[in-house]
């Protein structure tokens, strides 16, 4: 099989050389330089240009940046503020971590432009707590920006003033959801609030807040520099530009690689090696656990939004994970509801609930001991938590199941009879690497 | 009991901030890595900068899973057991890791070197299975490298994160969280083999993007 869709390292095309993420290494390769042509574009012109660009949010939801960015409301004489939304937890999900790790300056540049676009002069990164080493490498771009005069008072003389803080969380994969984010950073429980009103009118401090993923808005330099018309040589018409895309799972390299947006899954997969010698796809997650499975007759589609979106999935983050034959679903799938149990905040009583009772019945499955009709209200409980939540936690809960009984039945009925570890040896499906310390 | 030098930390954080309430969370963490927990006294100093109450605080600090009422271990060792982890070993490294410590979820060894946190998704993985100590990476270990590094640190060994600096304390990380720089960012590699694997395949296919100023073919 041949690869028609090459890799095109954008965002990652630095980050081999040692010194990759400091101010020095970002700049060898042209770095900050297109906040002087943001400052010489002006506001307006740099909102048009990401518009026109159609760059889509990379956190998940793929709506698009140019869009939110307009929504705030201009002239209001209130502070407008812009969170980076860098609390990636998502099962499945691990390129912003990589991002920040290795190049934390084209994300600070973003920042800079976005600021200065819609009119903030307050910006927060918003780091989960568990990688102190990202913090650490964020915060040292933030110190080499500010001593630069990239940041502070009146940044490269343009008159413009932007404070950047970087802020660690503490634990919460629901901080992730953009308005549990601004409770949690306004010193809150981190809860969902309901929507409207949305952020870009009522975000933070109950002033017009963009909150932006670190993938989209790192994004934003190579937009910046290299035009609306040159990003959308990459992708399609509703999915334009290119993507980190990790691949995790029963793949022989994992890793990450930057791709044009519609590289199909099967040519993904072969640049990451293939699935693991001796196996084949089972069943793969475009981009995190709470989008629905796709499985093996699903590695031809381009991984765009609208073409995953028509085959019953999502794009979502867009890191695919990758199970082999080996893997029993039944596993896979509770132990993701495990996960939204232990993360559902406890706000709203369809989640809080349901993940519990979905926990429970699908345990059963694992060990052996579910019922036709426990199948039958786990399916219940589902779609009595989906759409019936403040935030997209719950609907993300209700996600795993439907997906796995469609294409695998068999496995929870199977489930009745034998437990997960019998019908699927645990030891099969292990990848543990050779090489010990 | 609060020293003078911690509460004029905990003020410089709540400083950071517009509304000083939105230091919250990282004063919560500079008291972990003073106190080894966050004490009622902790809560009260920081109720009393922001002028809450100590229910508001308690409230925050008890709802994220990082805050810790009682003592932790010297070293805080994470296994990720969601699925992506679990499957290809994370299962197998928890089990070698309760067993090596002799302690489960959330309990610290009663020497108090180590406490033990089963994790949910470390956004890491590609580098599956994944532990960590005190929160720095440890890509990719199979059950006997794990044992080996609790050994290694039961020993007062130096052990190095796999994309991070050599392991201090979790409470010197606690202060890494809290926003105060340990001169370490440059510690590790920018990218480690994982991350580079796409740009590595890019270079030998002498696949590259298009370079800025160039279109299409056709427009």
């Amino acid at each position: 099989m041949g690869i028609t869709t090459g890799l095109t390292p954008v965002l990652s095309a630095h980050w081999d050389e040692p010194d990759s993420y400091t101010l020095a290494g970002y700049r060898r390769h042209g770095g900050y330089s297109a906040v002087a042509k943001a400052f010489a574009a002006g506001p307006d012109a740099v909102i048009s240009t990401v518009k026109d660009s159609g760059l889509r949010g990379r956190g998940g939801a793929g709506f698009p940046t140019g869009l939110k960015w307009s929504f705030v409301p201009q002239n209001d004489g209130k502070p407008h503020y812009l969170v980076i939304n860098a609390d990636e937890s998502e099962p499945g999900a691990c390129k912003d971590i990589p991002l920040m790790m290795a190049n934390p300056h084209s994300l600070v540049e973003g920042v800079i432009i976005t600021a200065f676009a819609i009119r903030a002069k307050h910006a927060f990164i918003y780091i989960r707590g568990e990688v102190p080493h990202v913090v650490r490498r964020v915060n040292a771009a933030v110190r080499e920006a500010y001593a630069a005069g990239l940041l502070g008072k009146d940044v490269s003389g343009s008159g413009f003033d932007l404070d950047l803080v970087v802020h660690a969380g503490a634990g919460a994969y629901i901080c992730g959801e953009e308005t549990a984010l601004l409770d949690s950073l306004e010193g809150r429980r981190g809860q969902p609030r309901l929507k409207p009103p949305f952020p870009a009118v009522a975000g933070l401090y109950a002033s017009p807040t963009v909150v932006n993923n670190v993938e989209t808005i790192a994004n934003i330099p190579a937009i910046v520099n290299g035009g609306a018309d040159w990003f959308r040589q990459f992708g399609t018409e509703k999915s334009p530009g290119f993507k980190l895309f990790a691949v995790s799972g029963h793949v022989n390299r994992p890793g990450i690689y930057e791709a044009p947006l519609g590289i199909t899954m099967r040519e993904l997969l072969e640049h990451a090696g293939g699935v693991r010698d001796g196996h084949r796809v089972k069943f793969w997650l475009p981009g995190g656990s709470s989008v629905p499975m796709l499985i093996e007759e699903h590695l031809d589609l381009p991984l765009t939004y609208e073409d995953i979106a028509g085959a019953g999935s999502m794009l979502g983050t867009g890191t695919p994970m990758v199970f082999d034959e080996t893997t029993s679903v039944v596993r896979a799938v509770t132990g993701w509801l495990r996960f939204y149990k232990h993360e559902s905040c406890g706000k709203c009583t369809p989640c809080r609930e349901g993940t519990y009772w979905m926990t429970h019945m699908l345990g059963k499955f694992e060990a052996g001991r579910g019922t036709a009709s426990d199948l039958e209200t786990i399916g219940s409980v589902c779609s009595q938590i989906a759409g019936r939540s403040f935030c997209a936690l719950g609907d993300a809960a209700a996600t795993p199941f439907p997906a796995a009984v469609k294409y695998f039945r068999e496995e929870f009925e199977q489930g009745m009879t034998t437990p997960a570890n019998v019908a699927f040896a645990p030891a099969a499906a292990t990848m543990l690497p050779v090489v010990t310390r | 009991m609060i020293e003078a030098t911690t509460r004029a930390e905990l003020e410089q954080i709540a400083g950071r901030y517009p509304v000083a309430r939105s230091g919250l969370l990282p004063m919560l963490h500079l008291l972990q890595s003073v106190q080894g927990h966050v004490s009622t006294e902790g809560i009260e100093a920081c109720a009393d900068i922001l002028g809450l109450s100590t229910a508001e605080v308690t409230a925050v600090a008890t709802f994220y899973t990082m805050y810790h009422d009682e003592p932790q271990g010297e070293h805080h060792i994470g296994v990720c057991i969601n699925p992506g982890c679990a499957i290809l070993g994370g299962d197998d490294v928890y089990a070698a890791v309760c067993s090596r410590l002799g302690i489960g979820h959330d309990q610290v060894t009663a020497d108090g070197k180590f406490s033990l946190e089963r994790i949910e998704c470390q956004a890491a993985c590609t580098h599956a299975p994944v532990m960590t100590v005190n929160w720095e990476f440890m890509d990719r270990v199979s059950p006997e490298a794990a044992v080996e590094v609790i050994d290694r640190l039961a020993a007062g060994e130096q052990v190095e994160s796999t994309r991070g600096p050599k392991i201090g304390t979790w409470r010197d990380a606690e202060r890494v969280l809290a926003g105060f720089d340990d001169g370490k960012s440059g510690d590790g590699p920018a990218a480690d083999e994982l991350m580079l694997a796409g740009l590595k395949r890019a270079k030998e296919l002498g696949m590259k993007a298009p370079a800025v100023g160039t279109q299409k073919a056709g427009e």
